[in-house]
């Protein structure tokens, strides 16, 4: 069964209309697109800013309600729109450690609300499923009564952890969970979310734009270019073989030591606009390999080899 | 809290105002044991006797009623009804604005112009009208004053709280499963309170005048009670004729409002984070140099060279020696990468090269940054302004937050260009258009009249290289340039960066923590720890054959594509606080071949040719 199946999930966001003018068409961010994933998977997802990577992560927690399409979690539909209903399935690790805790409250009570109001624990429960939680995220219990100001981006993030662990969800969305974090203690964080998910049993979603970051810790990975899914596939596979041309762009763009500096593309190419957004496929005014039939009509997203898939109507070969 | 009052009272006006208030509270307070006529009594024989007389120290008012013990009386009534009113206006107003915050969209603007109606009518009116209305008398005016003032605390807040409520925190503590109310309670209100305080502080006085103003008009408190405003209004009759029935409760409410708003003044910027960080003092045109050693003779080295830097924050007592010692050198038509962690001081040290720290907090407190052999520290002001931009220009990693919001790029390029040189309008337009062109922007005679908003990332700094170009300068200090970028258009960027280094001779000091972007730019590398450069060599042979354990391990840290799904390594522990420094080798703690030797002493920087590191026991020899 799969943990977690999302099917032609969009999010439009309504633009207000003019004074004079009609009602507008609003920006798509996230187009409709289905993708699963299976118990204690990760799935990587990556992308540019802009291409509705966090607005997929917010509806698939309940923090934006989807225009359309459904969430089923553990083969059970979840339809409304409250966090609290989502929080005991399903827990959220933001991208920036510091002003995702509260400055104003201290560890203690950051990590205890969601045990209080999600599981209405008493407090000698707490007590001990507190200890347990900072032992396995690594955090003195010292640490108990201190303010977040008080503590390193890498500490910061590991309470930001321990109070997702705190929900005991099934599914963890990890919004870019290391990119505000310095490569020595990336590791650490990393390596840390490794050992919970084998151990607790969770699955992942693991958003990131470092491309090497994804690829070392998914085991599938989606790519994603303006609010559509273009190609998923094995981590292993998806960017030593890529068969949508951004894929490619996207891997050959990552600086990697050893591989002369050239521009992987023309310069002046420019994203597409979301308030007037291209017909057909969205890549194609970027793509060497665009041909009429590309900015005409939009590729459905096809299986291509062994279990990738990829939205291109004309593929990159192996 | 005790931090608070210090430097609260280091506020030499709020401290003023915070002993006069004190003064006229005790005095209020003391109101029941001090020996007090009767502030009601009449006694028509003894009318308007002036200060100082024989049982009436401050002379009697024109039904003989003692002066002093009405304004003790007076001013408490005053006080006490300006402090309610601004608690009421106070409560409610931030209830609204927090709510109207939280909630936005239509709930938001339903709120919001209910509370701008309110304003559009003028308070004086507002507060007459309510008076009207209600009839007059004290506690309508204190009703009136306090409804009047509700818009401004609820704008205020309502402010501060949308900020908030789209941070990441508001959406956790959703997730934790609290409700509405509680969100407000418990997220938002401790972190708006701070708001508050300051937003009453410095109301107070002004809600004692208006409800003084009211009581003058006759439609505060009623005869015979006394407050400020009604002694003031019954003593109008009789200005000319015995001036100090008004001049006393002038004197008091002109004491009160003044000691209250100095003190408010005081609240406030002890309270503000901002004005407490000192961020909002402006800070020094140069960073100070302050010096204690010799100054380093020239060595001739490069073309920019830094020798011995040392830069250090002063906060209170404590000392941060954000660079402890560094020495460098670019020469023309290199590329040197400074490579760090956060707080390993890299930013510092290239901001320290062109006076650039702000000062206060920072001070270069050693070494020398040379500039074709001239040290840029001890040069005076004017000549070290001619020389940035002009010599050595920078680029930085906001492109957004680097370019002016309000002025079109074109007229940001052409101020860049007539700062150093007198050209006509024509040829400035034609050189900005030109640099536009050599950065390679599609369309430069358009992209010329476009605000930096109307920009795409890429382009913004594309933007922020032409105008580093402006005056052809020979050394470029780009400060993580593209981190900010999508990788894509960081791949743009780098390759535009050493396209101009080769075609014009330039030398970058290019600050990166990536290792890849490194190997791909940078002839040479130094790697910064904790303040102090730990390796510099080659970038081939460095990242080939690391030499310092640290260098080794951080190497290992990055995920390389290609690697497929593995473990990763890790450092453990953290960099060291740079205002508290291990002796010897900051490293040590985390290293796993450290002795005892590492933990003492200073360890040199050494090595053969152009490599060299700075370690007791290396990985390589060099």
């Amino acid at each position: 069964m799969h943990a977690l199946e999302v099917t032609d999930l969009s999010k439009t966001f309504a633009l207000r209309s003019g004074l004079f003018g009609g009602p507008r068409d609003g920006v798509r961010a996230v187009r409709p697109m289905s993708f699963s994933v299976s118990r204690g998977e990760t799935l990587g997802i990556v992308g540019e800013s802009g291409c509705g990577k966090s607005t997929l992560a917010r509806m698939l927690v309940g923090l934006l309600e989807p225009t359309t399409g459904s969430i089923e979690i553990d083969g059970s539909a979840l339809d409304t729109a409250d966090p609290a209903a989502f929080g005991r399935l399903i827990q959220y690790v933001f991208q920036d450690p510091i002003s995702s805790l509260n400055p104003r409250k201290s560890i203690r009570q950051i990590i205890e609300t969601p045990l209080k109001r999600l599981y209405g624990m008493g407090a000698a429960e707490r007590q001990a499923r507190i200890a347990e939680i900072l032992a396995s995220v690594n955090l003195r219990e010292a640490f108990l009564e201190r303010y977040p100001h008080e503590f390193s981006g890498g500490q910061a993030q590991r309470i930001g952890i321990a109070r997702a662990l705190a929900a005991a969800p099934k599914i963890m969305i990890l919004d870019e969970p290391v990119s505000a974090l310095d490569v020595s203690v990336q590791a650490q964080v990393l390596n840390l979310l490794a050992e919970l998910r084998a151990r607790l049993d969770l699955t992942y979603l693991f958003i990131s734009h470092d491309l090497a970051v994804v690829e070392a810790v998914s085991d599938r990975v989606m790519v994603l270019y303006f609010g559509s899914v273009v190609e998923i596939g094995r981590a292993e596979r998806i960017f030593a073989a890529p068969k949508h041309p951004y894929t490619r762009l996207l891997a050959e763009s990552a600086p990697v030591v050893g591989r002369p500096l050239r521009a992987p593309e023309q310069t002046g190419t420019e994203l597409p606009d979301p308030l007037n957004p291209p017909p057909g496929c969205a890549f194609a005014g970027r793509c060497p390999r665009a041909t009429a039939l590309c900015r005409e009509t939009e590729p459905p997203l096809e299986t291509m080899g062994e279990d990738q898939l990829a939205a291109c109507h004309h593929p990159i070969a192996d | 809290m005790s931090a608070f009052l210090k430097l609260l009272f280091r506020n030499r006006l709020a401290a003023l105002g915070a002993v006069v208030l004190g003064a006229i509270l005790l005095l209020v307070l003391l109101i029941p044991v001090l020996p007090l006529k009767d502030p009601n009594a009449t006694a028509t024989a003894d009318r308007f006797l002036r200060p100082f007389s024989e049982g009436h120290l401050l002379g009697t008012d024109h039904l003989g009623r003692d002066l002093l013990s009405r304004l003790l009386h007076g001013t408490r009534l005053s006080l006490a009804v300006g402090l309610a009113a601004a608690l009421i206006a106070a409560t409610i107003g931030s209830a609204i604005g927090i709510v109207a915050g939280y909630f936005g969209g239509r709930i938001d603007n339903l709120i919001m112009r209910g509370v701008d109606m309110l304003m559009a009518f003028p308070y004086i009116l507002l507060a007459l009208a309510i008076v009207a209305a209600l009839g007059p008398g004290l506690m309508n005016a204190l009703i009136a004053v306090a409804a009047v003032n509700i818009p401004f605390f609820a704008r205020n807040i309502r402010g501060i709280t949308v900020g908030l409520a789209g941070r990441e925190f508001i959406d956790a503590a959703r997730l934790a499963g609290l409700g509405h109310t509680r969100i407000i309670v418990s997220e938002l209100l401790p972190n708006v309170l701070s708001t508050i305080v300051i937003a009453m502080s410095t109301t107070v006085g002004w809600m004692i005048l208006e409800t003084a103003g009211l009581s003058f008009l006759g439609l505060g408190s009623q005869p015979p009670q006394a407050d400020l405003g009604s002694m003031l209004g019954e003593a109008r009759a009789a200005l000319i004729t015995a001036p100090h029935t008004s001049v006393v409760p002038g004197v008091m409410i002109f004491l009160i409002v003044m000691s209250i708003n100095l003190l408010g003044d005081g609240v406030r910027d002890a309270l503000d984070p901002r004005l407490r960080s000192g961020a909002l003092s402006r800070p020094r045109a140069t960073t100070l140099v302050d010096r204690t050693g010799p100054v380093p003779e020239d060595d001739g080295k490069g073309l920019l060279a830094l020798q011995q830097l040392q830069t250090e924050f002063h906060v209170g007592k404590r000392v941060f020696r954000a660079v402890g010692g560094v020495t460098l050198h670019v020469e023309k038509g290199e590329c040197l990468g400074l490579i760090g962690e956060s707080g390993s001081g890299k930013s510092v040290t290239a901001l320290s090269v062109m006076g650039l720290v702000s000062s206060p907090p920072g001070v270069v407190t050693g070494g020398a940054v040379r500039y074709a052999g001239e040290d840029l520290l001890a040069m005076r002001y004017a000549d070290l302004r001619q020389r940035r931009g002009e010599n050595v220009a920078y680029i930085f990693q906001d492109p957004l937050a680097t370019l002016h919001p309000l002025y079109r790029v074109g007229e940001q390029l052409a101020e860049a260009i007539r700062c150093h040189h007198k050209v006509s309008e024509s040829e400035t337009r034609e050189r900005a258009l030109e640099l536009l062109r050599a950065v390679r922007i599609p369309n430069a005679e358009s992209r010329l009249g476009d605000y930096p908003h109307e920009m795409s990332g890429g382009m913004r700094q594309r933007v922020g290289i032409a105008m580093a170009l402006a005056n052809d300068p020979d050394v470029i200090i780009a400060d993580e340039p593209t981190t900010a970028l999508d990788v894509t258009v960081q791949a743009q960027i780098l390759a535009l960066l050493d396209d101009l280094r080769r075609e014009r001779g330039l030398a970058i000091i290019f600050i990166t923590h990536d290792f890849g972007v490194v190997a791909q730019l940078c002839d040479r590398v130094a790697v910064m720890y904790a303040g102090r450069i730990v390796e510099q060599g080659p970038t081939k042979a460095v990242l080939a054959a690391p030499a310092h354990p640290y260098t080794s391990r951080l190497i290992a840290c990055v995920p390389e594509l290609g690697g497929g799904r593995r473990e990763l390594a890790a450092i453990p522990g953290l960099p060291p606080s740079v205002d508290d420094l291990p002796p010897g080798c900051a490293f040590a703690p985390r290293c796993d071949k450290a002795q005892t030797a590492c933990r003492q002493g200073e360890i040199a920087l050494e090595g053969t040719g152009p490599r060299a590191v700075r370690c007791l026991f290396p990985e390589e020899a060099v």
